[in-house]
């Protein structure tokens, strides 16, 4: 019960933040998709770190060291660090210059735009939506499943359950339902403005939340006086296989370097980066975001690792996903943090875990709304038809209505669901050379651009379909080169038939005018 | 300048895969396993490049362009959409 009186007052804390910031809303659709370009540096950090970090930065990270070992700080974390920051510098400032100069919302503008092409916009905007919506879904079910097993206990006459470690908890459709709610309150009435301070008030929480609970983790674990000993302690009762990579594949850890790159073409980021308030506002987030990961990701796998250890009590066992003896990786912090730790640190962890969920979610909410006012309805009824009270009322009619699909959607039974989160990485990742080169390379054709996408979608459906639809969460492309097999990850297929298909395309076909590239490139030296 | 920093990014880049690492138990301060120390240290590295990045290979046209913008909005005016008039609006 002390764990629910704690998410309810951090809940209630979060609305009354989120209904704050409709006071300086300044009630034109621009600041209601944009923030009117007013984020600084400062508010521009926590919600990119906020909005790029899910649950999996807190729950997935330790989950996964428990299953794979140390290798997962690398594959995910490191790599994030230099790849996120590569995307904010090369991709996200020239957008934002662009957006801040011609007035684009969302990519699908920039694109038509760039490609003299309108069709290009209908091509993208099923592709945008449908790599979101499965993302939303994650975060949607992750809110559900984590609070039932955090309240488990609370209420056993109203909320019974076959399952010790969830009887008595909130079910996963009201927790999901309470979840949604809040988001779309303060997406609803806050817009971008409210988003981002929700993100950066959550992402606070979350990354000193995190911090606190691996303290307590180790301090109780390691049964030592000291927390240099219990560091000590715990590490050392770590296997070889956890402490090491010697079960990870070289050529896998060294092709997922790709999927950060997905970030480029994340169309929640792309409104985020339009929030800026000018060029230098970017200089923070570009230094910081490494670190943040850092900070974030390193307890998480220490806590991972340490669970694999004898030092964790075998009574209560550890969570098993249902109807199985296999354990269920995502549960183990929040286990260890309700077994092995008070009942306030685990309602605050709770909180905590929350925070890095929907700070993903409203972003997410905000920009699907956001595309569909602007890339449907402003585009097609005409600009100049719609007042600009009628695009917010439009632009929260469609949050609304994507929060109501989504909540619906996460009802229906899908256990691949979580499996399909990288999926959804690897197609952004893959629509990279589509944006960079929309940025850098003068040649590229609207026909170029098409292909790309194509050729992205034909190829992941075939990968998606042979790794039984999501269900083989270790599939690989395996390549055999000189009597050897080397395994690469689904996401350096779709990005090399991405590229060569821009590449060859655009080069067999006409670029737009000259006019339009003076525009995005200056004038053409000695032409 | 700007190609020393685009070069560090591309080490940082060849330096994460650090095959030598691969098989090595060693804990660092006794707690810390090697590999995930040495990621560490490229997280933190990462935060260094980029803070040169920022220093050296900044396009500082624009920082330019934002002002230039930024000039263009006539003061103590507003829009159809109540935001600060401009002088010249989407091209």
């Amino acid at each position: 019960m002390t764990q629910l009186v704690i998410i309810a007052i951090y809940l209630a804390l979060l609305l009354a933040l989120g209904l704050f910031s409709n006071r300086l809303f300044r009630g034109t659709s621009k600041d209601y998709m944009l923030a009117s370009h007013s984020i600084g540096p400062f508010l521009l950090l926590m919600s990119l770190f906020g909005t790029t970090m899910t649950a999996f930065a807190l729950v997935g990270s330790s989950g996964e060291a428990f299953k794979e070992g140390i290798g997962v700080y690398g594959m995910l974390a490191s790599s994030s660090g230099i790849i996120h920051s590569l995307c904010f510098f090369v991709i996200g400032l020239r957008l934002w210059s662009w957006g801040h100069r011609y007035g684009y919302t969302t990519q699908i503008q920039f694109f038509r735009d760039r490609l003299e092409s309108d069709g290009i916009g209908l091509l993208l905007f099923p592709i945008l939506v449908g790599l979101v919506i499965p993302y939303l879904l994650i975060g949607v079910i992750s809110s559900g499943v984590v609070m039932q097993s955090m309240t488990g206990g609370a209420f056993p006459a109203l909320f019974p359950t076959s399952n010790p470690g969830t009887n008595g908890g909130i079910p996963p459709w009201l927790g999901s339902l309470v979840i949604c709610c809040i988001v779309l309150t303060y997406v609803f009435f806050g817009g971008m403005r409210g988003t981002a301070w929700a993100n950066a008030f959550q992402t606070v929480v979350f990354m000193v939340l995190g911090l606190v609970a691996f303290y307590a983790i180790a301090m109780k674990l390691g049964g030592q006086s000291s927390f240099l000993e219990n560091l000590r302690t715990c590490s050392e009762a770590v296997s070889l296989e956890k402490v090491t990579r010697v079960d990870m594949s070289k050529t896998k850890f060294f092709t997922y370097l790709l999927v950060p790159l997905s970030v480029g073409m994340f169309p929640h980021l792309f409104q985020h980066w339009l929030t800026a308030k000018s060029a230098g506002s970017f200089k923070l987030p570009v230094v910081a975001h490494p670190v943040f990961i850092m900070i974030v990701w390193v307890p998480c796998v220490l806590i991972g690792i340490w669970a694999t250890t004898d030092l964790v009590p075998s009574k209560p066992p550890l969570p098993k996903i249902p109807g199985t003896e296999i354990v269920n990786a995502n549960a183990v912090l929040p286990f260890l943090v309700k077994t092995q730790t008070g009942a306030i640190l685990g309602g605050f962890l709770t909180a905590g875990i929350l925070a890095a969920i929907m700070s993903s979610l409203d972003s997410q909410f905000l920009c699907l709304g956001t595309i569909f006012t602007s890339d449907i309805v402003v585009h097609y009824v005409g600009d100049d038809r719609l007042t600009d009270r009628q695009k917010i009322w439009l632009a929260r009619g469609f949050v609304t209505a994507i929060v109501a699909v989504t909540y619906g959607l996460s009802l229906l039974p899908q256990r691949s669901v979580f499996g399909m989160g990288v999926w959804c990485f690897s197609g952004f990742a893959s629509l990279f050379p589509l944006v960079l080169a929309a940025i850098y390379w003068r040649r590229l054709t609207a026909a170029g651009a098409a292909a790309s996408i194509v050729a992205t979608v034909v190829t992941w459906l075939v990968l998606f379909k042979q790794s039984g639809f999501g269900k083989n969460r270790a599939y690989t492309v395996d390549i055999s080169f000189g009597g050897e097999t080397y395994e690469t990850m689904p996401v350096l297929t779709i990005f090399v038939a991405s590229a060569i298909a821009l590449v060859v395309v655009s080069l067999l076909t006409r670029p737009p005018s000259e006019q339009t590239l003076a525009r995005f490139f200056g004038e053409k030296r000695g032409g | 300048m700007r190609y020393t920093i685009w070069f560090l990014v591309l080490f940082l880049l060849i330096l994460h895969q650090d095959n030598w690492l691969w098989e090595n138990p060693r804990l660092v301060l006794g707690f810390m396993p090697i590999g995930l120390f040495y990621h560490t240290c490229i997280s933190m590295a990462a935060g260094i490049t980029w803070f040169f990045a920022i220093q050296f290979a900044w396009p500082a046209e624009l920082d330019a362009a934002s002002a230039t913008h930024d000039a263009n909005s006539v003061p103590g005016t507003v829009n159809e959409n109540n935001e600060p008039g401009r002088r010249e609006e989407r091209a």
